[in-house]
């Protein structure tokens, strides 16, 4: 597979980018025209990923590789597996969505802002796509700058300030997870094993076991990079004020995308990688993660500001994610991905829910609002949906990510599984109120009641998100079915009696996961339903042994069953196929 | 012992002869040519370093010229075509400047065909002899050079602050020289090496001396805490496109130096003098970039972010290996073109009126100028390390070789360090594009500012980008330094 459907993804917002600077400032609505076609061919492209997707390959794909530096061994090297294919259709899609809330609500440096938006854009994707660590690294580090040309420039009152935080939060983490990286790629090279050859090539390292004291100093170095991003709770606060000061769009971005960059950078690099290490901080990161849960949701209950409330929920939501990635085992993996999908939808949509009053009345305190029910029922309906999906109410998105994240923990530890459902019912506290205050009751405020309901244009950035949310909340399975084969690929990594057990006992559970995805139109139930009764199931079998869920335990046992978990010996994702 | 000095001798310093034929034609034309005329003077020494450039490629391979006095190799070579560009790239800045300064130009290009010179000898010197004529020649010609505004108080303060304290330094190193020459019997860095490596020299507490000497001597040089005094005043008081050159050319040619006298003639010291470089990396980063956070000057926050480097520069001495050998020349490479583009920028702000080089000069650039202020951005962006930008890679492959020589708290510091030099780098960004008031001065480009600022912008973005080329060269050069056979022979 020679495509270079990856680069074509990667380079479409730059070449934007580029075709913006071409355009005269003072033409503002030719380049909103621009930017937002642009962010729409940028989406559109992406789209393939999600059907070309071979879910029962469990190699990286759509593989592209040249060299680079070659003297030091770097690589133009991308690739995706499903974990990251879905994250990149969220980051074209958000990426889309940011710069079509744009349009009204940026009205001076209309050029400069779209160009920062599209770098921004790049800079991500390019995170999700490198398999070279360095190229990783370049493209993480890319991203700072035009985040804080957006904050810095189109943010609000305290602008500079949370500016300046957030890129040099974000940039000590960083620096320490290069030496990291190089740490790595040392004693790659050391190891005679290896042939002594210099690589960044992150599939090699997938498949190398590094010394155990190595990994625990690395997984430190890894651990204060990515845990700033998520961000975790004694690294958090930068988020609040980056958030509130943030424009609208730098604040769907800020909660949709980039913030998946230290769960990502954990997923791909630190379980996989640094598996031992993974296992010994279990214990720091459960108690940072709950902390963060409850800290969290307590701080959003107290907050007056409408924007600082949403970012401190977003802080507990990733301490969720962070909860469910740690539970080592397959569900909880799972669930952490599906989480951080509905956060980026959820939150997302909440940031441009906040977004669209305050470009109406210019203030974020929850005391100006009240009864907008009244003067904007559309708007009020979004946000119900969106309220409930963030609060996981089932038949929407977060619950299921809410519910395997739960199961994954509770089979981990109950006491962890306790903690984690009191956040969830925190949240549901919190946002409530919080949508009483603004939604219900009378129009106290005269400056309200003539505020306008949303427009066309509005409620098109609100369209995606909806249809996703419902999508993910009643069939998660072409999702979940997408995400097997990278959870698998962790989990033989990091808790490989998971993968053995998983192929002695529950065998036949899996073939009926692909069977569900034959594309002769089998009964709608059924494909529902197996490939997550085949997590449902990989639980229980996994910590006791045997399957649990007989919901549907009819399927043709077909042969070549679990060659979707290979031994890590075996793989060589790095090979172009 | 020496006898005479064959032809094969003046072949191989071709370069040397040009450039030094080149400054005295330019004296001749300044005679000559009608008062005035600093374009076409200008026009000579672009031709001069175009020539030496030129005449660097009439041969190729390693060689020992006059009996051991000057080595030409693929080290050496590096290093004068970094300093030839950077030559011509201060050339090119200084054209309106003198102009508005009312400077002659005659003795000032002469000044920095000189001072070249000597730099190129500095980067061939394998003999204590050598290295410090070189010295000199660079030095003297630059003594002159910051004190060229004759009317300006600060650039004269400025020239007698370094005269002085260069000379004082001067006889610091002189000092270990001489006990080095005792010791050995030598001037020669080759000839000395395995001298040293005898178990009765090796622990001689006179070579211990020797040694602290030369690295004093030569940390002031490069500007290193606690040696760096003098940078500030100077780097402000000078002419902005001395400084840039002072803060590139002089700096580079100090790495040089420092290469050839530390592992082609101290090698039996190493663990000796890695020590102090350590001591002297970590104390000059942190306290360059903690000085540099409260600067409101633009050349003094970047002669405070010039020791800093220096003390990342220094990273790679310590490592001590051939990576980190490589990893110095290339950072010094694009160190070059990010700190002369940056310098350019601030030349760019000088009019007849307004210096152009504090803060708030830059207050909302961006508006007025976007193109130079997307330059000062990009060289920002490049000093403090971020990527696409060459800075980033050059840091990269610093803190690389840290690592590869285990030691990973030098790089910790390091990287830490960086991410400090951030804070004040980005405030300068903040004043270009985040303010608004229309304080500042209006820039005002010529055709041959904007080809420097040109040369630097896609030499930054292109290495930061693609440094496969460069990286590989670098590689080449550094090999040539016979630092693996040094390392080797050591436990």
């Amino acid at each position: 597979m020679t495509s270079h459907i990856l680069s074509l993804i990667l380079f479409t917002p730059l070449a934007g980018a580029f075709l913006l600077l071409l355009v005269d400032k003072k033409n503002e609505n030719a380049i909103r025209w621009i930017a937002n076609i642009v962010a729409l061919i940028g989406f559109a492209v992406s789209i393939p990923l999600w059907f070309w997707y071979n879910p029962q390959s469990s190699v990286f794909q759509f593989v592209e590789r040249a060299p680079w530096i070659p003297s030091i061994g770097a690589e133009y090297f991308l690739g995706v597996d499903g974990f990251s294919m879905l994250l990149i259709l969220l980051t074209t899609m958000m990426g889309f969505i940011a710069v079509l809330s744009s349009w009204t609500a940026i009205t001076e440096r209309v050029k400069e802002y779209y160009i920062f938006l599209l770098l921004l854009q790049t800079g991500m994707l390019g995170a999700f796509m490198s398999l070279d660590f360095l190229l990783f690294f370049l493209f993480w580090e890319v991203m700072l700058v035009p985040m804080y040309f957006l904050i810095g420039i189109w943010g609000s009152d305290n602008r500079l300030y949370s500016a300046i935080k957030f890129f040099l939060y974000t940039l000590v983490g960083s620096v320490v997870m290069l030496l990291g990286i190089l740490a790595l790629y040392f004693a790659y090279h050391a190891d005679p094993a290896n042939g002594g050859i210099y690589t960044f090539d992150i599939t090699r390292f997938h498949r190398y076991a590094f010394a155990p004291g190595l990994q625990w100093w690395v997984f430190l170095a890894f651990f204060l990079g990515f845990a700033i991003k998520v961000p975790m709770f004694p690294f958090h606060t930068w988020l609040p004020d980056a958030h509130t000061d943030a424009p609208t769009a730098g604040s769907v971005i800020l909660a949709a995308v980039l913030l998946k960059m230290g769960t990502y950078g954990f997923l791909r690099f630190s379980l996989p990688i640094l598996p031992e290490a993974s296992r010994q901080f279990v214990p720091m990161i459960v108690v940072l993660s709950i902390i963060g849960i409850v800290y969290g949701a307590l701080v959003a209950l107290a907050q007056k500001d409408w924007k600082r409330l949403v970012a401190y929920s977003s802080v507990s939501h990733m301490g969720l994610v962070m909860l469910g990635m740690f539970a080592l085992n397959p569900v909880g993996i799972t669930g952490s991905i599906i989480q951080q999908l509905n956060h980026g939808i959820s939150t997302g949509a909440l940031f441009l829910i906040v977004g669209i009053v305050y470009e109406r009345r210019h203030t974020r305190e929850i005391s100006e609002y009240g009864g907008l029910s009244k003067v904007m029922p559309v708007y009020a309906a979004i946000f119900l949906i969106m309220t409930m999906s963030s609060i996981g109410l089932p038949t929407l998105n977060g619950f299921i990510g809410e519910l395997m994240i739960l199961q994954g923990v509770f089979v981990a530890n109950k006491i962890w599984a306790a903690f984690a459902a009191s956040g969830i019912v925190l949240g549901a506290a919190y946002m409530l109120n919080l949508y009483q205050k603004t939604m219900f009751g009378k129009i106290e405020n005269p400056k309200n009641e003539r505020l306008l309901d949303l427009s066309h244009r509005e409620f098109a950035t609100f369209a995606p998100l909806l249809v996703l949310a419902v999508w993910m909340g009643l069939y998660p399975a072409p999702f979940l079915r997408r995400l097997e084969t990278s959870v698998d690929h962790v989990i033989a990594r990091v808790s490989p009696q998971y993968a053995t057990k998983n192929l002695a006992d529950c065998g036949t559970l899996l073939p009926a996961a692909s069977a569900g995805a034959a594309p002769t139109a089998p009964l709608p139930d059924v494909v529902a339903q197996n490939p997550a009764a085949k997590f449902l199931a990989s639980v229980p079998c996994d910590a006791n042994g045997k399957p649990l869920s007989t919901s549907s335990g009819q399927a043709p046992a077909s042969s070549g069953t679990g060659t979707d978990i290979p031994p890590p010996a075996d793989k060589k994702p790095g090979d172009p196929q | 012992m020496p006898a005479g000095v064959s032809l094969r001798d003046f072949y191989y310093l071709l370069p040397e002869l040009v450039l030094t034929g080149g400054a005295l034609l330019v004296l001749i034309a300044d005679v000559l040519l009608p008062r005035r005329s600093g374009h076409a003077l200008a026009w000579i020494t672009l031709l001069v370093l175009a020539a030496t450039l030129a005449s660097l490629g009439t041969f190729s391979g390693t060689h020992e010229v006059a009996h051991g006095l000057i080595a030409v190799d693929e080290f050496a070579l590096f290093f004068k075509v970094v300093f030839l560009v950077s030559a011509a790239v201060t050339v090119l800045m200084s054209v309106r400047y003198l102009e508005i300064e009312g400077a002659s130009p005659g003795e000032y290009y002469f000044l920095i065909l000189c001072a070249t010179l000597g730099m190129m000898i500095l980067a061939g010197g394998i003999d204590l002899i050598t290295i410090f004529i070189g010295l000199e020649t660079m030095a003297v010609s630059f003594y002159i050079l910051v004190g060229f505004i004759k009317p300006n108080q600060k650039s004269n303060e400025a020239a007698v602050k370094y005269f002085l304290l260069g000379a004082f330094s001067l006889g610091i190193l002189l000092y270990g020289m001489s006990l080095l020459y005792g010791l050995s019997g030598t001037t020669n860095l080759r000839v000395m090496a395995p001298v040293f490596f005898g178990p009765e020299t090796r622990h001689d507490p006179r070579l211990i001396l020797a040694v602290m000497l030369v690295v004093a001597g030569v940390g002031f040089k490069i500007a290193a805490v606690p040696f760096h005094m003098w940078a500030p005043d100077v780097y402000e008081g000078a002419p902005t496109p001395v400084t840039a050159f002072l803060s590139v050319g002089s700096k580079a040619a100090s790495f040089a130096m420092i290469l050839r006298i530390f592992l082609e003639g101290l090698p039996a010291m190493v663990h000796d003098w890695q020590i102090l470089f350590e001591a002297l990396a970590i104390v000059t980063m942190t306290v360059g970039n903690l000085a540099a956070l409260t600067q409101t000057n633009l050349k003094r926050m970047l002669a405070y972010s010039s020791i800093a480097h220096a003390g990342y520069i220094l990273i790679g001495l310590v490592a001590g290996t051939p990576r980190g050998v490589s990893a110095m020349l290339i950072y010094l490479f694009i160190y070059t073109f990010m700190q002369l583009g940056a310098f350019t920028v601030i030349v760019l702000m000088r009019r007849r009126d307004v210096v152009g080089d504090e803060l708030k000069d830059f207050s909302g650039l961006h508006f007025r100028h976007p193109y130079a202020a997307f330059a000062m951005l990009l060289f920002m962006l490049s000093l403090g390390g971020i990527p696409p930008t060459a800075g980033f890679m050059g840091k990269f492959w610093l803190f690389s070789a840290a690592i590869d020589a285990h030691y990973y708290w030098l790089a910790v510091i390091g990287v830490l360090n960086s991410a400090v030099s951030l804070y004040y780098y980005i405030r300068l960004v903040v004043f270009m594009y985040l303010k608004k008031d229309a304080t500042g001065s209006e820039p005002s480009t010529t055709p041959a500012l904007t080809v420097a600022l040109a040369i630097a912008v896609v030499a930054t973005i292109y290495i930061g980008i693609y440094p496969r080329v460069l990286f590989e060269i670098a590689e080449a050069s550094a090999r040539t330094l016979g630092v693996v056979g040094i390392t080797a022979a050591l436990p």
